[in-house]
């Protein structure tokens, strides 16, 4: 999606009606990060749109903190995917999958992301399994309208539940602490295994595409 | 779920990348000269010939030859790009004109600043602000951007590109005396 660069254009101050939507929007998208939303987006910042090319909207904090990004056809479904220096700050709050060695760097030079890639040794692929229960804290404790599901990676790094076609997801590497891309799954995890071929993650942003390099200031 | 405070992740000074993925940005070199120096312990975790020999070992002999030509053909690439941009540097000329505008009026065009990595839009404010006059970007038929201040400013122009953008050389900087304009001859 964002293979070239991108020069930046104006920032747009958001009404607080709109950063409400979003806001909530961001929470149901992502329930996980519902202890952390106060740190994300906090109540006194404020938070502006971008334009970028092909109708994709970038929503930055203060200026300089890019959160997430909206891509706003319909083959996206209006998906809203963060940018990777917010998975980078908060890793554990989106789902995962991982790739093996060899496929990093067809990944970080801008190519669909292939099943094998996945399949493979070093690749993980979500693995149902129970989660051993968890307290509630006391930021979930103010946010009680909405339930934060107990789901997480186990230490083989198997996201505990099948992700469906359409979820955005963040790609890990093999070898590798940081997310190296974030995407759109535009197939299932469960066909995925079951067909071990064919496009995983179509147009991702990665690290070192023009949106990641996108000077803010 | 424990800490919540997010986590502040230290990216590379060269190519942005986080340091783990240096090694696929082009300018490996140059990044671990720079992780040597600003975070030596990091490096010492990813560099170490340890790790590396690890890593190489986990991978089949074909596909370590693959990966070694990839490395070295993005190495060139990325080298080239720079020599070029280098040499564009430094041939690159940036023309403080002044242009007859009606009679004793002039306007001051300066063009030639974005090869030295300025936004001609932000320079243009800066001039404006200095001199107090109208500056504006312009596009030129031939293509490309310029920068028109209004008034006839162009010693002062010189010595204040000189002064604040440092990037721009003494020598590759241009003073031309427009005098050929459609009505106003003469000076």
């Amino acid at each position: 999606m964002f293979k070239k660069d991108i020069t930046p254009s104006p920032k747009q101050k958001l009404k607080s009606s709109i950063q409400r939507n979003l806001r909530q929007n961001l929470l149901t998208t992502y329930p996980l990060l519902t202890p952390f939303i106060d740190d994300i987006i906090p109540k006194k910042a404020s938070l502006e749109q971008i334009k970028l090319p092909d109708r994709v909207s970038l929503y930055v904090i203060d200026g300089t903190t890019p959160l997430f990004f909206q891509a706003d056809t319909p083959s996206q479904q209006n998906t809203i995917v963060p940018h990777l220096k917010l998975v980078h700050r908060f890793p554990q709050c989106f789902p995962t999958i991982r790739i093996d060695r060899g496929a990093i760097r067809f990944v970080l030079s801008g190519a669909t992301l292939m099943a094998p890639g996945l399949t493979s040794k070093g690749g993980r692929l979500p693995l149902p399994h129970e989660r051993p229960p968890r307290e509630k804290t006391a930021a979930e404790a103010e946010h009680e309208d909405i339930e934060v599901p107990n789901e997480g990676a186990d230490e083989e790094g198997h996201w505990s539940r099948e992700l469906e076609k359409g979820e955005p997801v963040v790609v890990l590497a093999e070898g590798k602490e940081e997310a190296c891309a974030v995407g759109v799954l535009v197939a299932g995890t469960k066909e995925i295994k079951e067909k071990g071929k064919g496009p995983v993650i179509e147009e991702a942003h990665f690290l070192g595409d023009g949106l990641w390099r996108m000077t803010l200031d | 779920m424990t800490e919540l405070a997010g986590r502040h992740v230290v990216y590379c000074g060269v190519c942005s990348l986080p340091p783990e993925y240096c090694e696929y940005g082009g300018t490996v070199k140059k990044c671990q000269q720079w992780l040597e120096k600003n975070q030596p312990a990091m490096y010492s975790r990813i560099w170490s010939p340890e790790v590396l020999e690890a890593e190489m070992a986990s991978l089949s002999v074909e596909a370590q030859e693959r990966a070694m030509k990839d490395a070295k053909k993005k190495a060139a690439k990325a080298e080239a790009a720079e020599q070029k941009q280098a040499d564009k540097r430094a041939n690159s000329v940036v023309t403080i004109k002044r242009i007859e505008r009606n009679k004793r009026k002039y306007v001051t065009s300066v063009s030639g600043l974005e090869a030295f990595g300025l936004e001609l839009k932000k320079v243009a404010k800066d001039f404006g602000k200095k001199f107090a006059t109208g500056s504006s970007v312009t596009k030129v038929p031939s293509g490309g951007e310029e920068i028109v201040v209004q008034g006839d400013v162009s010693g002062e122009i010189e010595e204040f590109i000189l002064e604040k953008y440092k990037e721009v050389p003494e020598d590759n900087i241009e003073l031309v005396e427009d005098k050929k304009k459609k009505k106003g001859e003469g000076n």
